[in-house]
């Protein structure tokens, strides 16, 4: 255990940011380095729990008492170590995860939480800044091919477990380059992505076969797909966006959320838009949904100069901080306040959407109603009702619809191979193997949309199950680092 | 039922775990004159015992009784109309015979055929007279026909010792030839004695029955010189007529710890045994020791093997119970050199033990090294020794005393009838010490590893290679970080704190060592187990290896041996041993590997190889066998060490060739103490655990340890920490040297399967079955594939996280876990039963899911009842109690809380070890009560005054701890304050240490006598016995039951802690399951079930528990982890580090401000429990809970088939019923008798109602004798009752007694009566007292010097908190051990004085004995040194303690004071003399204190300064001392 009486000595502290007038001038990450000196006091207060909850929490059961201990003794690169055995890409974690860990922290009982994300991503940083991470090429190679379908987290992370396993692996990618979500769909000010390029520069060199630009099920057969390799993972995602059908949907400056962010992306990577640019510059934007997509559509309208950025949510207003009703250590649908929203804009709860309204197919506006919800049912939704006399017309030029996904794509790969889907439209693979012999199903495609640490944490895991497929058993480790 | 009265093994009963202890004594004239008054008075001597033997449910029926004579000649001589040769010329033979006509006849025709066959004459038989209706009814049932025969001796046998030598191997052959015929009621048939000198006459009667029964023994032609008397006191329920002692040359108080070891090593003698005296009879002989009957006659069988085969009596016994040889530098080197001589040939049989000895000539008795158990003698003027176990059990008049002494640890005492003298102790040493140049022959024989040339080449640090082997020997991180780690940086055995909630190996899923497998055992109640660190001069860990000699030889090669200072061996130590180039001193390696491809079956070879060569390497004249793994990798798997460290060395000893050689562990396995424990335990004698040194060095170099932690200094504090941990795991048992322990198998096999145990650890208790050796090698195989995975794999750079000491994800399952905890705290929190429902179902699937033994069960259908019609909520939560948790192991609020829950609920809660602050036994406003009504009495007595015993309504005698059971505690200074040290009667920031034993119970009659003083002191509370379950707990408990507890308490060792050492957390005792089985058929079997509740604890969490634990025996139930966790504990485990981040176990302020428990949610948790448990009732078809108690039909079992492990798990026989008839309580069904109406204290609280209802002054005058118990508590409990811990104003009450008091004279004594004794005391005196005052002097006309003479006896002002105390004379051992208040003054002292003590003041007027104040951490003692040589008795214990001069102008003052006390009170010659020579005196006094006590006396004595110049008015009256 790192400082026995850490948690009595020090508080928590948040990682310094730069300045929002510095920030909303770039496209770059907005967290400023922190000293070790500072980090180690921090991960002082990590009490070594009997039983870790962080630990318990992670989906991946990241060693979280065991890095943060390592961290305080100045031993990085053991953390390093602790922190790869459960967690392929930890510099997306550190930077991107909602860290359930923090809130299920013990010392969250009743004091702040161990700053847990921070450290990780603090080891990990550091362990690529001294140059310890280096491609792990397998020592032999199995004979066992392998395709995955889908470049986000859930594929990249089962391609690496693959890899490592001694099997050839190939990641077919539909857009121009490897990613999936990770590259398109979250804003540099949140992922540079030289970091997820350094990355997969270090998979191309373990041996990973990289296919971007080739849409499974149409670029390549599906029967080829099935009979190149001895499996096939589906990681595709999920992106079928949750649509708003009302009124005026059809005018134009009403957009999906992942439409304007992935164009902004490309734009920072140096890609000429062959469509119609989306942008925020001078408009008023009303951003629709109160999830972090909508968040980052807040930081990036900023970023492109908007005049007014609103972000509207149908739920109510989520208390300050825990009460009785979600009691330690679940996870809290308390407030939380992201960097975009430090950033400026309005925010409002328990707004309902009822028509877009525009001129001449341009859109100037939406009706909108403030709604209640009653008391939860049987079936434990809460019933919602419109507040009388609250209908109000909201000036917008731009509407970006963040409302989260449905379902993944059925159209084209997954109807080609036939396999079944459960009745949310998810595709239905039990320990990860599909209906269909030998192809196999992970992240959101398999569960829904969901955290990138459950991506990581599905990839990891279907590759156990595809491992055990092709090669008869597996060793690769479990949640935990377990090896059996 | 076996006809002798011992029972065949049935459930969990075994035969194998009876215990016994009692009172011994015997009577001597010391010029061999015969008189029968020599008779009566030893059967006096008995009489005035009987309180220290029992009797089971027929209390007419004792555990046994016996006495032993010289042979009556006259009235054999009449018996046999004068046929009889002269005495010398003819032995007799007292046989125990079978009833039935057919099978005596066969018996007696064989007696008298193998007398013939063996050269002998036959003389003829006599009945012995008897009264049959002298006896109980169950000991009539056994009764066997009690015969005599004489023996004639032929003149070819040239002396007595020839003729008694030849009826020795008479007997053995007799006892042999009728083991053979195979007699139904053979086991009838027992000769207690057969001599020329001596008879024995004895049974299974109680002291006053045996006079009336043995019409002989009232014969006035029945003279003797000496005799020889013992009262039983067996824990084992079923005595039996050949088990009550004297055997034939000894009798025994006490108990052989190394029982197991000692018979084991016995039986490996046996081939080699050669004797120039014997010659061809030796082999007659064998078996030399019995395998069957009790420690003391397997005692009695070494010691007589070794005088026949040659030893005087003194000699022989000082080779079986050595005095403490090894640390003690002013031992003269000549008597080391005696002792090393024969520890070279003999271990140690230890344990407490009195032993009283003759051989008809002379007799004697020995104490074991640490004084464990009670002797004292007087020596008359007209020449008569009275040796007993207690004083004043012979009325002798004053004035023809002319000495009264105690036997002192380790010391020997002699009569000699013939030479007509008593032989002291030195005397007899010197003697033995000169017969044989020892010294010469060890300094020309022995070899001493530090003196053997350093080797040429050692084993190097192997970086590359050391992951996979750490791997293929199943290291996890944990074993690195938590348990290693501390191990090398500090020397020290890692400490955790909670329970343990993880499954026994068995049910685990995953791949266990196999040293997972065994349980420690403990002593509890029959024996003490002993403190190693405070006591650590008894203790000792050399030993010595190579081939052993014959035992009945004594030659210069018996000691051809080498020496070693610990079992463990570094690297070059082993290879010195390994290249040792002597010519009759060799070593061979032997691997222990096996194809991990060819699993059980290549593991089963491997194994008989092994074994083989082994064998193979004996006839090669090797001496050392190091078996060895070095060299794992891909194609050889280790065979895991313990297996194969066992396998060689029972293999050895069926082959007769054992104690030829030594067998050495050359091991990557071992890294911690537990590994270390079992395989010394099970018969190695030295470990190389060269893979822990690895990952050390390993450690250090990746600075994992703290900075200055150097590889070599981290090597020394881990053989450091093993050091001290076997130590530790020795002394539990109450084991002293590891040459004893070594071999031992003190443990406790859980998930084995009988094949394997019986193969491979031969006399290992296993009861559940369990995995055979394809699962043993399936684990080992499992590690083995982890280290070396297919090539194609990417090598893992990590080991497994573990998860065995903390929850890890995927690690082992733990039943409090991140799911559990949430569910119950939201469900007691928000009041939410359908919560709970979840949580018990995730509870109890788990347990089905193979976490616990009661997993395994269902119940069994029934016909269902409406629930309403199942009693009420209400009833059952009456059933319910709180763990002993103390306050300063959690904190106030935590505390309190748990109390209100309880008291509001109409439950019970209970103090724990802390005292409670009287505050408390007051109501609140609110109508709450803080009270616990359970008040626990533990080894340290913290808080024990009279008082508060008063406010209970249950006393526990916490005999073990769960988590740490055979061990003490300690509070850091740091936690104790100034609440906690009121509380406690201590001083703030001055650490507490809790004794591992009770130092008032170091025998089951001695817990009987504690029993029975709390129920003095409290006649209205029950008294309740806590014990942790382990094998032979039943026994244990039927022992208690018979002590006359009203409660007991089966503890499972899953039961948590504030701080225990990690292996005792996780190895030491069993489920509670067995353990509470085991009693339950125990106490039935002996119809003692109806006398006593039981009570049962340990993870209990659900209903499905507690309806469990009720159908396996239990009407009460103890909760602590689970109420605790709806407190808002959440398994931290750092309870020891005082960090508790939610405010429950930490004394912190700022901590203790988290605290967010409420009364409600506990009392919501013991409802839903209830009510879990009420549906269950309805389900399965009981209405009354009472209804279910015992009731094993109610469950099923259900085969764990799908484990993979479990399979072979039989848990039947916990569901065992004893064929008992129906009239047999299987539940309490009535009151225990205590006894109490024959107390004095009715007279003398009549006689002083005045003084209690109107404080008026009353004076009492009158006699007393040995049998008054316990006088002045009784009084001083109605005192408490009235006045609380004020009590009465001094001197109110004045008792002056005349005679020898009773043991515990004045204890638990209240402020306001003083007690005077004219005569002397027994042992613990002043046991608890709370004030007043006790004064003891010899009678006016006994003209012996009193200074140098005993007057009261051993462990005295036990756990006092006050009082004054004036005894003229000499004390025994353990004065004022852990006094924490009494002043007390007295003229000299046994070894360990003011042990423990925390506060008050002693002073002695003369030589203390050895260890003075060992472990005292408060209070002062002022000691004259009367030889100057006071500092070598004194344990400095590592700089803590202080020796001064007396200096101080207040301490001058204070001693003056208090010796002129002593003179008031006694007219002490010494005081007087000290007292007229004053200012020359001061000088040779020594004040004797602890550094912290001193800082924490300067601090308080600032603060206190400080506070009076605040003060407006002058401070009143200082309150000084308390």
């Amino acid at each position: 255990m790192a400082d026995p009486k850490g948690f009595l000595k020090y508080t928590r502290e948040e990682a310094p940011r730069r300045p929002v007038e510095e920030r909303i001038r770039d496209w770059r990450e907005i967290e400023l380095h922190v000293e070790p000196a500072w980090l180690r006091r921090q991960a002082s207060r990590c009490m070594d729990c009997g039983v870790p909850f962080c630990h318990s929490g992670c989906p991946l059961g990241n060693l979280i008492p065991d890095w943060n201990y390592l961290a305080y003794r100045n031993r990085w690169r053991e953390a390093l170590d602790r922190l790869h055995a459960t967690n392929n890409f930890p510099e997306l974690t550190g930077r991107l995860c909602p860290a359930p860990c923090e809130p299920s922290c013990v010392l969250a009982i009743n004091q702040p939480a161990v700053s847990i994300k921070q450290i990780e991503h603090y080891i990990i940083d550091h362990g690529f800044e001294r140059g310890w991470i280096a491609p792990e090429p397998p020592a032999r190679r199995t004979g066992h091919t392998v395709g995955i379908v889908g470049s986000g987290p859930a594929g990249l992370a089962a391609a690496q477990q693959l890899n490592r396993a001694g099997h050839r692996v190939t990641v077919y990618e539909r857009c121009d380059r490897i990613g999936g979500l990770l590259r398109y769909g979250i804003p540099d000010f949140k992922l540079e992505k030289w970091v997820l390029d350094r990355r997969l520069n270090l998979m191309e060199e373990e041996g990973v076969e990289f296919r971007p630009g080739v849409d499974a099920g149409r670029d390549i057969s599906a029967e080829r797909l099935r009979a190149r390799h001895d499996a096939v993972v589906l990681a595709g995602g999920s992106t079928v966006a949750r649509d708003l059908p009302v009124p005026g949907r059809e005018l134009d400056g009403v957009h999906l959320a992942m439409d304007y962010l992935t164009q902004q992306n490309r734009v920072n990577a140096g890609d000429n838009i062959a469509g119609r640019r989306i942008s925020a510059a001078g408009k008023h934007v009303v951003v629709l949904g109160g999830g972090d997509t909508g968040a980052d559509c807040v930081g990036t309208a900023h970023r492109q100069g908007a005049a007014s950025v609103r972000q509207l949510e149908l739920l109510p207003r989520p208390p300050k901080e825990r009460t009785e009703s979600m009691p330690w250590p679940t996870w809290p649908y308390i407030l939380r306040t992201s960097s975009a929203h430090e950033e400026g804009g309005e925010r409002a709860w328990s707004v309902n959407t009822t028509e877009f309204v525009g001129e001449c197919g341009r859109l100037t506006g939406l009706r909108t109603v403030r709604v209640a919800f009653g008391e939860a049912g049987p079936d434990g939704r809460r019933p919602m009702a419109t507040v009388p006399g609250s209908e109000e017309l909201v000036r917008a030029d731009l509407v970006l619809l963040a409302l989260g996904f449905v379902r993944p794509q059925r159209e084209g790969l997954l109807d080609a191979l036939g396999v079944e889907c459960d009745d949310r439209g998810n595709v239905a693979a039990r320990d990860y193997a599909t209906s269909v012999p030998g192809v196999f199903a992970a992240g959101d495609m398999r569960r829904g949309q969901s955290l990138i640490v459950w991506a990581i944490t599905e990839g990891r895991e279907c590759a156990r199950a595809v491992d055990a497929f092709v090669a008869g058993r597996s060793l690769l480790p479990l949640a935990g680092a377990r090896l059996r | 039922m076996d006809l002798r009265g011992l029972p065949a093994p049935d459930g969990l009963y075994d035969p194998l775990q009876e215990h016994d202890a009692c009172g011994v004594g015997f009577v001597v004239d010391i010029k061999g004159r015969r008189s029968h008054s020599i008779v009566e008075q030893a059967l006096e001597i008995l009489v005035n015992l009987e309180h220290r033997g029992a009797s089971g449910c027929d209390p007419e029926t004792g555990d046994g009784a016996g006495i032993m004579l010289q042979i009556p000649h006259a009235l054999l001589q009449r018996a046999l109309d004068g046929r009889l040769p002269e005495p010398g010329w003819y032995g007799i033979g007292h046989v125990f015979l079978p009833r039935g006509l057919a099978e005596r006849g066969i018996a007696e025709a064989l007696i008298e055929r193998v007398i013939e066959e063996e050269g002998l004459s036959f003389l003829g038989w006599r009945d012995v007279p008897v009264d049959s209706s002298a006896l109980g009814w169950k000991s009539r049932e056994v009764e066997p026909v009690i015969r005599q025969f004489l023996v004639g001796r032929p003149s070819s046998l040239a002396d007595e010792e020839a003729f008694e030598r030849k009826l020795y191997i008479v007997r053995k052959v007799m006892s042999q030839a009728i083991e053979r015929r195979k007699l139904r009621e053979g086991s009838f048939f027992y000769i207690c004695s057969l001599s020329s000198r001596t008879v024995v006459y004895k049974g299974l009667l109680l002291a006053r029955q045996i006079a009336g029964y043995y019409r002989d023994l009232a014969d006035p032609e029945v003279v003797t010189a000496l005799a020889l008397v013992h009262q039983r006191f067996s824990t084992n329920t079923f005595p039996t007529w050949p088990l009550a002692h004297p055997y034939r040359m000894l009798a025994h108080n006490g108990e052989i710890n190394t029982l197991r070891g000692n018979r084991n090593w016995m039986h490996a003698r046996q081939a080699r045994l050669t004797s120039p005296i014997f010659g061809e009879d030796v082999r007659k002989l064998i078996p030399l020791v019995s395998e069957t009957a009790s420690d003391s006659a397997t005692l009695d069988n070494a010691l007589e093997l070794l005088v026949r085969g040659g030893r005087s009596l003194p000699h022989a016994m000082l080779m079986l119970i050595p005095e403490a040889w090894g640390n003690n530098p002013t031992m003269d080197p000549d008597r080391r050199a005696f002792y090393e001589y024969h520890a070279c040939m003999m271990e140690p049989w230890d344990g407490p033990a009195a032993v009283a000895f003759t051989d008809g000539r002379s007799i004697g008795a020995v104490l074991d090294r640490n004084g464990l158990r009670p002797a004292r003698y007087l020596v008359t003027k007209d020449d008569l020794v009275v040796m007993a176990s207690e004083s004043g059990v012979l009325s002798i008049s004053d004035d023809n005393i002319r000495l009264k002494w105690r036997l002192q640890p380790g010391r020997i005492f002699l009569v000699d009838t013939v030479e007509g003298r008593i032989i002291e102790d030195d005397e007899i040493k010197d003697r033995l010490v000169a017969r044989k140049p020892y010294r010469r022959w060890l300094a020309a024989n022995k070899i001493d590893l530090r003196d053997l040339p350093e080797p040429t080449s050692v084993h190097e640090f192997d970086r590359e290679t050391l992951l996979e082997r750490q791997k293929a020997f199943g290291y996890t991180l944990e074993d690195l970080q938590i348990i290693m780690a501390p191990m090398a940086a500090d020397g020290e055995e890692p400490v955790g704190s909670m329970g343990n909630d993880s499954p026994l190996a068995v049910l685990s899923e995953r791949p266990q060592l196999l040293y997972n497998y065994f349980k420690q055992l403990f002593a509890q109640v029959t024996n003490p187990p002993i403190d190693s660190i405070r006591e650590e001069l008894v203790m000792s860990l050399t030993h010595y290896i190579g081939a052993n000699g014959s035992l009945l030889d004594e030659t210069p090669s018996n000691c051809r041996q080498l020496r070693l200072e610990s079992a463990i061996l570094t690297n070059a130590e082993l290879e010195k041993l390994r290249h040792i180039e002597e010519s009759d001193f060799q070593a061979r390696t032997l691997p222990i590997f096996f194809d991990p491809s060819t699993g059980a079956a290549g593991l089963e070879t491997a194994l008989t190889h092994l074994c083989r060569s082994a064998s193979r390497a004996l006839e090669d004249g090797v001496s050392v066998i190091v078996l060895s793994d070095r060299g794992v990798n891909r194609q050889r798997a280790p065979v895991p060490a313990l297996l194969a460290v066992s396998a060689v060395h029972h293999h050895l000893i069926r082959e007769g060739s054992r104690t030829n050689v030594a067998i050495v562990v050359e091991s990557g396995e071992p890294r911690e103490v537990m590994h270390f424990a079992l395989l010394v335990g099970y018969g190695a004698s030295a470990v190389n655990p060269y893979l822990a040194f690895e990952t050390l060095t390993a450690m250090v170099r990746d600075s994992h340890l703290p900075e200055g932690v150097t590889v070599e200094k981290a090597h020394r504090g881990f053989v450091k920490a093993i050091d001290k941990g076997l130590l530790k795991t020795m002394s539990k048992m109450g084991i002293s040297t590891l040459q004893s322990y070594r071999g031992a198998q003190i443990f406790e096999a859980i998930g084995i399967h009988e094949e394997v145990v019986e193969r491979y650890f031969t006399g290992t208790p296993s009861r559940i079955s369990g995995v055979k050796l394809d699962v043993i090698a399936g684990e080992a195989v499992a590690r083995h594939s982890f280290a070396y995975p297919p090539a194609e794999i990417a090598e893992n750079l990590h080991l497994d996280p573990g998860g065995w000491y903390q929850w890890r994800r995927g690690g082992e399952f733990h039943e409090i876990n991140p799911d559990t905890i949430p569910t119950l705290q939201q469900a007691a929190r928000t009041n939410d039963y359908a919560l709970f429902k979840e949580f018990a179902d995730l509870a109890n699937r788990q347990s089905e899911e193979l976490a616990t033994l009661r997993g395994l069960f269902r119940f069994a259908d029934g016909e269902p009842v409406p629930l309403d019609e199942v009693e009420p909520v209400e009833a059952i939560v009456r059933r319910f109690t709180t763990g002993a948790m103390s306050l300063g192991s959690i904190s106030r609020e935590a505390h309190e809380t748990l109390a209100i829950a309880m008291n509001r609920l109409g439950g019970r809660s209970n103090t724990g070890e802390g005292g409670e602050d009287p505050v408390r036994y007051r109501r609140d406003p609110s109508g709450d009560s803080r009270r616990s009504s359970i008040k626990q009495v533990a080894s340290a007595r913290f808080g024990v005054t009279t008082e508060y015993l008063v406010n209970a309504d249950e006393l526990q005698i916490k005999m073990a701890q769960g988590a740490k059971p055979g061990e003490g505690g300690q509070l850091p200074g740091h936690k104790v304050d100034r609440y906690i040290a009121k509380v406690r009667h201590s001083t703030p920031g001055v650490t507490l240490i809790s004794p591992p034993p009770h130092h008032d119970i170091y025998s089951i009659e001695d817990l009987a006598q504690l029993i029975f003083d709390l129920k003095n002191v409290n006649p209205r509370a029950r008294i309740s016995v806590k014990l942790v379950s382990e094998i032979g707990v039943g026994t244990v408990a039927a022992g208690v039951a018979k002590a006359h507890a009203d409660h007991i308490l089966i503890s499972g060792y899953e039961g948590g802690t504030g701080a225990s050492p990690l292996s005792s957390i996780k190895h030491a005792g069993i489920p509670w399951e067995l353990g509470l089985s085991e009693t339950q058929q125990v106490l039935v079997k002996n119809d003692l079930r109806g006398r006593c509740v039981i009570q049962t604890d340990g993870q209990l969490k659900t209903g499905r528990d507690v309806v469990i634990a009720g159908i396996l025996g239990a009407e009460e139930f103890g909760f602590s982890t689970a109420p605790l966790v709806t407190l808002g504990c959440i398994m931290m485990r750092v309870c020891h580090k005082n960090t508790c981040p939610v405010g429950i176990a930490t004394q912190d302020s700022v901590l203790r401000e988290r605290f967010a428990g409420r009364p409600e949610y506990v009392v919501n948790y013991f409802r839903f429990v209830a009510q879990e448990v009420r549906e269950i009732m309805a389900r399965i078809g009981v209405r009354k809970f009472e209804d279910l108690v015992g009731r094993t039909e109610l469950l099923d079992t259900v085969q764990a088939v799908q484990h993979w492990k479990a399979r072979g798990v039989d848990v039947s026989v916990l569901l065992h019923r004893p064929q008992v008839p129906d009239t047999v309580a299987v539940r309490c069904v009535q009151p225990q008798d205590h006894g109490l109406d024959e107390a004095i204290d009715y007279h003398l609280i009549d006689a002083c109602r005045k003084a209690l209802d109107a404080g008026e002054a009353v004076e009492i005058e009158g006699p007393i004798r040995n049998c008054n118990r316990t006088v002045g508590t009784m009084l001083s409990g109605e005192v408490a009752m009235r006045y609380g811990n004020q009590g009465l104003p001094p001197d109110t009450i004045r008792i002056r007694f005349t005679g020898s008091a009773g043991q515990s004279f004045g204890a638990f004594l209240a402020n306001g009566v003083s007690l005077t004794l004219i005569g002397d005391a027994n042992d613990y005196l002043g046991k608890g007292i709370s004030g007043g005052r006790i004064a003891v002097l010899p009678p006016p006309d006994c003209d012996f010097a009193a200074h140098a003479s005993i007057i009261a006896g051993n462990t005295l002002l036990y756990g006092a908190t006050g009082g004054e105390v004036y005894l003229r004379g000499v004390v025994g051992e353990r004065f004022a051990v852990r006094n924490s208040g009494a002043m007390a003054v007295v003229e000299g002292t046994g070894d360990h004085g003011c042990e423990y003590m925390t506060g008050g003041v002693v002073v002695v007027l003369g030589k203390t004995g050895r260890n003075f104040a060992g472990g005292m951490s408060g209070g002062i003692a002022f000691v004259w040194d009367e030889d100057g040589r006071f500092d070598t008795r004194l344990n400095r214990g590592s700089g803590a303690i202080l020796l001064e001069p007396l200096a101080e102008p207040a301490d001058i003052d204070l001693v003056y004071q208090l010796i002129e006390n002593h003179f008031t009170h006694t007219g002490s010659t010494r005081a007087r003399e000290i007292l007229l020579d004053w200012p020359c005196q001061i000088p040779r006094f020594r004040k004797v204190w602890s550094t912290e006590f001193r800082r924490m006396q300067a601090e308080i004595a600032a603060e206190q300064a400080a506070a009076a110049e605040r003060a407006a008015v002058p401070a009143g009256a200082a309150q000084a001392g308390a």
